[in-house]
């Protein structure tokens, strides 16, 4: 069968259960799916979080998450993979971003999800700003977020 | 061509997107942030520390090396923090 992709950007809330299902409807050869969340945590470093914005290059981010799914789906032998990510305000404790990935064996949609979202984090075109008792401020990038992606890179 | 800012970048400058013309002998991404720089006080703020300052070319993401000839938008951002 062939590989399901879905990518999706995005203000409203996505619902898991609905996007694993659409994923794996009216398939058989399907033994495993992966999913990872990413949630808006209510602190940072002490400082407790309210919310925070995402904005976004939206011609880019549709370009660089569908390289990054096809080069997922060369890499490991998957029967689909989901992505959606939101922008706009999203309050603590809601979701940010989804990633699934379905695969006739755990091995490949671990993989695969886990790459995905080191990818997505250092290349896809998105920024946080965060409103915390902090003030309000873009969220600086992590360099183990970079180090993360690289860890990807075939030699 | 077309440049677009997102981000802080973007509040810096001042707005999100121009058109700009610049001369022949800005050959490179790196060239043209420093142009930018040149164009008043809001850029000189926005690009005082071009290093720390992404770039793409045609929605790809480049190197501050890039030659800019025949490109048709490009994006100057802060390291991405999504995800």
């Amino acid at each position: 069968m062939t590989a399901r992709v879905t990518i999706r950007i995005q203000e409203a809330d996505f619902d898991v259960a609905r996007e694993i299902a659409a994923l794996t409807q009216g398939r058989t050869d399907i033994g495993a799916v992966v999913s990872f969340s990413g949630i808006c945590r209510g602190s940072e470093g002490g400082d407790a979080v309210a919310a925070l914005t995402l904005e976004h290059y939206p011609e880019m981010a549709e370009a660089e998450i569908a390289r990054h799914a096809e080069t997922a789906m060369s890499r490991w032998p998957l029967s689909g993979l989901t992505v959606v990510h939101r922008v706009g305000r999203i309050a603590a404790g809601e979701n940010i971003v989804l990633v699934l990935t379905a695969s006739q064996h755990r091995q490949a949609a671990f993989q695969a999800a886990e790459f995905l979202m080191d990818y997505l984090k250092a290349n896809a075109p998105f920024w946080k700003r965060a409103e915390s008792t902090a003030g309000t401020g873009w969220v600086e990038a992590r360099h183990h977020d970079d180090a993360a992606a690289a860890r990807w890179t075939k030699s | 061509m077309k440049v677009k800012y997102f981000a802080w970048v973007r509040e810096r400058v001042g707005r999100a997107e121009e058109t700009v013309e610049p001369p022949a002998s800005v050959r490179t991404v790196e060239d043209l942030m420093a142009w930018l720089a040149r164009r008043g006080e809001t850029y000189a703020y926005a690009f005082e520390r071009p290093r720390v300052i992404r770039a793409a070319i045609d929605h790809a993401h480049v190197k501050s090396d890039a030659v800019i000839a025949g490109a048709r938008e490009i994006a100057f951002f802060p390291p991405m923090t999504g995800g």
